[in-house]
């Protein structure tokens, strides 16, 4: 089961953090203080995973966003990679070449991608054609939503 | 500003902006805090809120949140946007509440309500988003509120696929937060059961993925109700392994078809042995030869998630044939294929290897072949640019180790240590310092490994490292004089570490005097060479130096006067430390005063210690909790486990002091010389562990026997394992002095999860209220897997008590309540304090006492239990606590004792006669005292021990 996945930069700034285990605010300021500077001062050619605690992190780098992940013990390392390339994936295939500044301005849509993924730490869905089409499932709705707000305002409905 | 995708808030996108056009924190503060007050006087307002406007605060509040400011209000308004009838904002309702709601919150039920609509909803993207919301947050008031609805929606027929999988990991995520959401009847089946197990044959593969997820768990709690799932689990993953990746369309990953779910299938067959019934077990069989047969395939693509993906399924069925540990064969394929992983250019899949053959290497079937790879992991250990890699090397270095390589692996070790990282430096000290314990065969290769450890890495060497090289030189007489000739020779480097002087120290005072014939190494010029030291070293280890003076004085009459002006310094008989000064000053005064024959017994050579397992074994247990397999065990090394702890009480008697002086020959700290008593012995205490008690051995479960602990088995003794099961340990260790008592309880967690709830509590408190005061410490509710937690209890001897209280230790382990009453060692004769006597005042008493006894209560005639030996006789008698009297009575084969019971009012006399009777294999026990209760419980306590 997975713990925690943190998305922060190069600069060490979080940009998503998503907790399945929960934790006082405190003590995930200090896991994510202590695992960002941890993984930043890492070099690149230095293996993907960690002992960390009674923990396993996984994490891997794109671009200019790291993307971290703690499993347990009995987890698999490599196919926590593949977990988080999925998502990446998924992100890229969403916003069209996804950057960091999507994620920063469109946070909400990258929890709910993420929800589509995964749920309570363990992999839900790994067929991306599924998991894109829960995704526009829901921006269908907003979107009728949406028309039927406009039209009721010019009192066509 | 990037395109703002749906039904985009321009209000949070220009916030964004602005906030990341701050050009200082303080600047980004201000913003923060203008557009809180904007927020909170709109939540305040007298105008009505829309819900767009709603929803784009709490999405500009959550954003607030997630940059790492504290939020404390807008809640209220997150939980409104539940209920609207708009998508979109319910959505960021339900992700405000998931990211900053805690499970505690008193929003609860209002949250509850609205996701119980949305359970309702014929929309399955509602039922969704509810669902996601209560695996987000998980609470125990909603496992109690959806316990029933969620697992409902999982096996019934006309649920939507989508739904089924979340469903199937929420309800994962109810049964982690309660595990009694699942109803059970006594026998632990459910109605549920075959249902819930045949979703592993469910079309749809993204159900199936979810579903074995929660079966894992399931079965974690409960293998023999879901045994069914391995037949069903066997096929599954027959047909992904058999599959062409063009199969299983989209759930083909790179090539590799379904990774997810073969791993997870291969995980969950990890929760039982290998199957019993043939056809499954064959077929099994066959899966894991086509995935090691896969691995030789040249690969479809170059891509790193083509080779991550499918190493994933490689290692995972690695892991299940290590797990089975029943097919040599695949065990050494296995092996195999992880020697070609370990030159791999690719960094992860060489530590994995390397972690994977360190299980490899603790099956006998595999042991052999992972050791053909000793060059290439010596290699890893010098070469690799990762301290990770490094690392996992060095842990296979440890665990392929045997008898037949250890002299090169050791050596291997210690040449890198000279270099390695200090990160991983001291693990390697204490995995260096037991490998060349449990494989030495010569004694002399042992002590100098040791004292290169601490040539080369003396800040990392422990206090266990170097009392145990302490421990197996006083064991070992045969070595006794090596390691004195080669820790003087060590100490005359000009710089030597502070751990080097200890053990130098140390070893000198016992066995310098069997180097004393060189003249090279002649008494003044060890002792030369220790002083030149004295002044560079901290206050333990000149009061270490102190003692190994005193025991110069007497090996060596010679150094006496030398010693003695030592003593006399002002820096030693004033020095500011407090144990400094009473060492010097004891020991001077020893010196002087007491003829040599009293400090030759005084300073006797230290006694073997007893048997124990390696303390440093136990260290290690510790940092690496499951890394070290349990079944290790160290071979015999002493001659004669010998009782320690009351041997050395005659250098109390002796000197007659107060009880600080217990610590003469001590490597007692001066921390730890605060706390002992006269009637324990320090050193037992310094070097004992909770694993040296060697009482216990074996383990039974917890519902087979409640207590394994023979309580009177700590009659004579004050240490050692009171409690064993395959979960838990109990140790202890004691220590009484007068009317007074304390306990350390060690509790270890033997498993690999947390115990949860863990509490002790003493049974039956009011029946000790008269007799004896005790307080327990409170302790950590949670036992971490593998750790061991101390709780204190002192306890305080009111009045003359029969039998002995209990506690009741109670746990959480997997969701499974569990209980355990451990019996206390406090008998009353803990209390007693040994009097010396003669013989003329002894029998005087013992007429005196006689006349208030009913003969028949306090005397006990029985049958030899053991052999009847006087040595273990003496033994035990002085380990009951009273003081054994020699020459008093007339007939040499009787034992006579004389002690005194502290309680808080009285002090109770007590003397004891025991006759043997070697013919007819008998012994007669009379006990008399000024209280009969007093005799009649000690004659009882003590009667079954011979």
């Amino acid at each position: 089961m997975m713990h925690f996945m943190l998305l922060f930069s190069r600069q060490g700034k979080l940009r998503l953090q998503k907790w399945y285990v929960a934790h006082p605010d405190k003590v995930k300021k200090k896991i994510t203080r202590e695992l960002i500077t941890t993984i930043l001062a890492r070099k690149p050619k230095m293996c993907s995973f960690l002992e960390w605690k009674e923990l396993k992190v996984v994490y891997k780098r794109y671009a200019s966003l790291y993307f971290c992940c703690a499993i347990e013990q009995n987890d698999n390392e490599l196919l926590t990679l593949e977990i988080i390339h999925r998502y990446v994936e998924l992100l890229d295939k969403y916003f069209g070449s996804v950057c960091e500044l999507d994620i920063i301005f469109n946070f909400e849509k990258a929890y709910f991608i993420l929800d589509e993924l995964l749920l309570g730490g363990e992999i839900q869905e790994t067929s991306k054609k599924n998991v894109l089409k829960a995704i526009s499932a829901q921006d269908l709705l907003q979107e009728e939503e949406a028309v039927e707000g406009a039209l009721k305002e010019i009192g066509l409905l | 500003m990037p395109a703002v995708r749906g039904d985009g808030m321009r209000g949070l996108a220009v916030f964004i902006s602005d906030i990341r056009n701050c050009k200082s924190k303080e600047a980004e503060i201000k913003r923060i805090n203008k557009e809180l007050a904007n927020i909170r006087s709109k939540f305040k307002g007298d105008k009505t809120l829309d819900g767009y406007q709603k929803k784009k605060y709490v999405c500009k509040l959550l954003f607030i949140f997630l940059l790492g400011h504290d939020i404390d209000f807008g809640h209220m308004e997150a939980v409104n946007l539940l209920s609207s009838n708009k998508y979109s904002e319910k959505q960021i309702g339900y992700l405000f509440i998931s990211v900053l709601v805690n499970t505690n919150s008193d929003l609860i039920k209002l949250i509850n309500q609205s996701i119980k609509n949305d359970l309702q909803s014929r929309n399955s993207i509602h039922v969704n988003l509810a669902m996601q919301c209560i695996a987000n947050i998980g609470s125990r008031d909603m496992a109690e509120a959806f316990g029933y609805d969620i697992p409902k929606l999982l096996v019934s027929g006309d649920t939507m696929d989508v739904v089924k999988q979340s469903a199937a990991l929420c309800f994962l995520r109810l049964l982690r937060t309660n595990p009694d959401v699942i109803p059970i009847d006594s026998n632990g089946a459910s109605e549920w059961t075959s249902r819930i197990v045949h979703l592993l044959n469910d079309q749809h593969l993204g159900v199936v993925t979810a579903a074995v997820s929660l079966i894992d768990a399931l079965v974690k709690r409960n293998p023999k109700e879901y045994k069914a799932c391995v037949s069903f689990a066997v096929s599954r993953l027959s047909r992904i392994v058999t599959a062409s990746y063009t199969d299983l369309q989209d759930y083909t990953y790179y090539f590799v078809p379904a990774p997810w779910l073969s791993v997870k299938l291969l995980r969950l067959l990890q929760n039982y042995s290998t199957p019993e019934d043939a056809g499954v077990r064959v077929r099994l069989n066959e899966c894991l030869e086509a995935i090691l047969n896969k691995a030789q395939d040249a690969p479809k693509s170059k891509k790193v998630q083509h080779s991550n993906a499918k190493n994933a399924v490689l290692f995972e069925a690695i892991s299940l044939i290590i797990h089975n540990d029943s097919e040599p064969n695949l065990l050494v394929r296995a092996c195999n294929q992880l020697g070609q992983f370990l030159s791999n250019r690719e960094t992860n899949l060489r530590y994995l290897a390397l972690e994977s053959m360190c299980l490899l290497a603790n099956s006998e079937f595999s042991h052999e072949a992972v050791k053909k790879h000793q060059e290439v992991v010596i290699l890893s250990m010098k070469m690799e640019k990762d301290v990770s890699v490094r690392q996992q090397a060095v842990d296979l270095l440890y665990a392929m180790c045997d008898k037949s390589n250890s002299e090169e692996i050791v050596q291997e070790m210690l040449n890198y240590l000279e270099t390695a990282d200090y990160s991983i430096r001291e693990e390697m000290v204490l995995k260096v310092a037991i490998l060349a314990e449990k494989y030495a065969t010569d004694y002399t290769w042992y002590v100098d490994v040791i004292l290169n450890l601490i040539r080369i890495a003396g800040d990392y060497v422990s206090e266990e490292v170097w009392y145990r090289v302490i421990q197996i030189v006083i064991n070992r007489d045969d070595v006794q004089g090596y390691a004195a000739k080669t820790v003087f020779e060590a100490l005359q480097a000009p710089a030597c570490h502070e751990n080097m002087v200890k053990v130098g120290g140390y070893i000198l005072g016992e066995f310098g005097n069997l180097i004393a014939g060189d003249t090279r190494s002649a008494p003044n010029v060890q002792f030369q060479l220790l002083h030149s030291k004295y002044h560079l070293c901290s206050p333990m280890t000149r009061a270490l130096l102190l003692s190994t003076y005193v025991k110069f004085i007497n090996l060596f009459p010679e150094v006496k006067t030398t010693i003695q002006e030592i003593l006399k310094q002002d820096s030693n008989l004033r020095s500011a430390d407090a144990e400094l000064q009473q060492r010097a000053s004891e020991y001077l005064q020893l010196s002087k005063i007491v003829s040599t024959d009293v400090l030759a017994t005084v300073l006797e050579e230290m006694p073997s210690f007893p048997e124990r397992e390696s303390s440093i074994l136990a260290v290690l247990k510790k940092k690496k909790p499951g890394r070290v397999p349990e079944t290790e065990t160290l071979e015999n090394h002493s001659p004669q486990p010998s009782p320690i702890s009351h041997q050395n009480n005659h250098v109390n008697n002796h000197t007659n002091s107060n009880s600080n002086s217990a610590d003469l020959l001590g490597l007692s700290t001066p921390v730890a010389s605060t706390t002992h008593t006269s009637n324990a012995n320090v050193l037992v205490d310094v070097l004992g562990d909770l694993y040296g008690g060697g009482g216990s051995t074996g383990s039974n479960s917890l519902s087979a026997s409640q207590n394994n602990y023979n309580p009177k088995k700590f009659i004579c003794k004050n240490n050692g394992v009171l409690f064993e099961s395959e979960l838990i340990q109990v140790g202890v260790k004691c220590e009484f002095k007068r009317n007074l008592g304390r306990l350390g309880l060690f509790y270890g967690n033997k498993t690999t999860i947390p115990l949860q709830n863990f509490a002790t509590v003493l049974s039956s408190p009011h029946l000790w209220v008269t007799k004896l005061a005790i307080q327990i410490k409170p302790i950590e509710p949670v036992l971490e897997a593998g750790a061991q937690i101390q709780q204190l209890a002192i306890i305080e001897c009111v009045e003359e008590y029969a039998d002995t209280p209990v506690i009741n230790v109670s746990f959480v382990y997997n969701g499974v309540p569990q209980n355990v009453s451990v019996k206390l060692p406090v008998t009353l004769n803990k209390f007693f304090e040994p009097t010396e006597m003669n013989s003329e005042s002894f029998f005087a008493r013992w007429k005196n006492l006689g006349s208030n006894h009913d003969p028949q209560k306090s005397q006990k005639i029985f049958k030899a239990s053991q052999p009847m030996d006087q040595v273990s006789t003496r033994t035990k008698l002085s380990g009951f606590g009273m003081q054994l009297l020699d020459g008093i009575d007339p007939n040499p084969d009787n034992f006579v004792c004389a002690g005194i019971v502290h309680t808080k009012t009285q002090q109770i006399g007590c003397l004891l006669r025991l006759e043997p009777n070697k013919q007819a294999q008998m012994y007669r026990l009379t006990v008399r005292s000024s209280k009969e209760p007093v005799s009649i419980e000690i004659c009882d306590l003590l009667a079954d021990q011979f």
